[in-house]
């Protein structure tokens, strides 16, 4: 076994989880390519979403790919680091908007 | 500083070649370019005629770029004589290659620079490409009329610039080349260049600030398009996007920032066997500073000559055994055949 949780060499291996059920693997992979392919937003505009879902849901295999897209696909420094502001205005938001909850319930048992 | 200047053990072409012929390769971790060409029987590469007479005219540069594959810069005296150049004329005369392509260091630190596009144009050269690194134009006071120079010869301008921004601009070309870039591109603008119907072509070179690959050409050429116009009123014809090769200053690059496995990884994954259709070094040939042939202007700064029974010098010029021969492969070609292919004219697949 790694002696660390995360190794690096493992995102290479993605495709990999075919192995152990190779049909909702293909599915899968099938759907995130479609997913990713231009549409109504562009490729950039998708990789730039990704990389801001990647610093929410805190995936280092995620970061490092989509920054690497990122950039790949000619986003600036400020575009990339303005996307990751995003998901941290939504995760802070989220916590704070349960704020309310919090002043709903002390009302509600102040006197 | 380059590397020669720093006596570091990648100036060395033979050393380069070692690093790229390292176990990497040679463990089964990642197939050779050899074994990849075998596999998709593209093995030998072989040339598909000439259309690009390549010329490096010299490695002196007024610039050192972090990812020059040539290792040029201000230390670099090797230039081309005359009598070389005229070697490269009388080759010219006889066979009207279609584009003519100049190219450095600074093409144009060369004293015999205007000499030598003035002979090709007297020749009848049709398109000459002059590889013009902008910031030479302000470097000094006798390059000020460089854009009129290149208009009276309608020389097609080609011109790096890495990014719009100039943070990445800078990082890759030094402090204030991006400020540089832009005043040279409104003189060039100034006479014509990029200009509808000037017929006067200034095509822009885009190569990533890093280890990573060139994004889709279109895109980016649209991107730059809007962001120079807008921002400094610029204007240019086409954008061409150029992959780093791993060799010379960006493989030290690669080694120094413990890039090179995932970068040389990065190439392989990307292959694209169709982009072999394309490649340069399949309608080019390339002479150096010396007068010596070469497959391209990569396996030139690799010191990879032609075969001695090809012709290996400017001298011995041949073009039905040049036509003939088997081009010399390494593990840099996958620089050139990663995603939609790469070449000094930009992407190879559309």
């Amino acid at each position: 076994m790694e002696k660390s949780y995360y190794n690096q060499e493992d995102l290479k291996k993605f495709a990999s989880i075919s192995e152990f059920q190779p049909n909702l693997a293909s599915k899968f992979f099938d759907y995130y390519g479609e997913v990713f392919k231009e549409g109504a937003l562009t490729a950039r505009e998708k990789s730039l979403i990704a990389l801001a879902v990647s610093h929410a849901v805190q995936c280092p295999y995620c970061i490092d790919a989509y920054t690497e897209d990122t950039i790949t696909k000619g986003c600036s420094e400020a575009q990339m680091m303005e996307a990751v502001h995003v998901a941290a205005a939504i995760r802070g938001g989220a916590s704070l908007v349960h704020g309310v909850q919090m002043m709903n319930k002390t009302k509600k048992l102040s006197m | 500083m380059s590397l020669k200047s720093r006596d570091h053990a990648l100036s060395s072409p033979a050393e380069q070649l070692k690093v790229l012929g390292g176990e990497l390769f040679h463990t089964g971790k990642l197939p050779t370019f050899r074994e990849k060409l075998i596999a998709h029987n593209y093995y030998p590469l072989t040339p598909t005629g000439i259309q690009v007479f390549q010329i490096n005219i010299g490695y002196m540069c007024n610039q050192t770029c972090k990812h020059c594959h040539v290792d040029a810069g201000p230390d670099r005296k090797e230039i081309m004589t005359k009598a070389t150049m005229e070697s490269c004329l009388e080759v010219y005369e006889k066979y009207k290659f279609p584009t003519i392509d100049l190219t450095g260091g600074a093409p144009e630190m060369n004293p015999e620079f205007y000499w030598f596009v003035s002979e090709l144009k007297k020749r009848g050269a049709k398109e000459i490409i002059v590889r013009c690194n902008l910031t030479i134009i302000l470097a000094n006071q006798k390059y000020h009329e460089l854009p009129l120079f290149f208009k009276e010869n309608n020389i097609r301008v080609v011109s790096s610039l890495p990014f719009y921004k100039a943070d990445r601009t800078d990082r890759q070309r030094g402090e204030g080349v991006f400020d540089k870039s832009l005043k040279a591109l409104v003189m060039l603008n100034e006479v014509g260049y990029g200009v509808e119907e000037s017929g006067l072509v200034l095509d822009l070179v885009y190569n990533p600030s890093g280890a990573f690959l060139p994004s889709d050409q279109k895109t980016l050429e649209k991107d730059f398009k809007r962001e120079l116009f807008e921002l400094f009123k610029i204007k240019f014809n086409s954008l061409l996007c150029i992959t780093n090769l791993p060799i010379s200053r960006f493989l030290e690059h690669l080694v120094n920032t413990d890039n090179f496995e995932d970068y040389m990884s990065l190439l392989v994954r990307a292959f694209n066997p169709s982009a072999l259709n394309g490649v340069m070094c399949r309608n080019t040939i390339s002479v150096g500073w010396d007068g010596y042939l070469y497959d391209c202007d990569f396996n030139q700064m690799l010191g990879m000559k032609l075969d001695k029974n090809t012709g290996q010098h400017i001298s011995e010029f041949n073009l039905t055994k040049l036509n003939q021969r088997s081009i010399a492969v390494h593990q840099h070609c996958y620089g050139c055949t990663a995603g939609a292919g790469s070449s000094c004219q930009g992407a190879v697949v559309t």
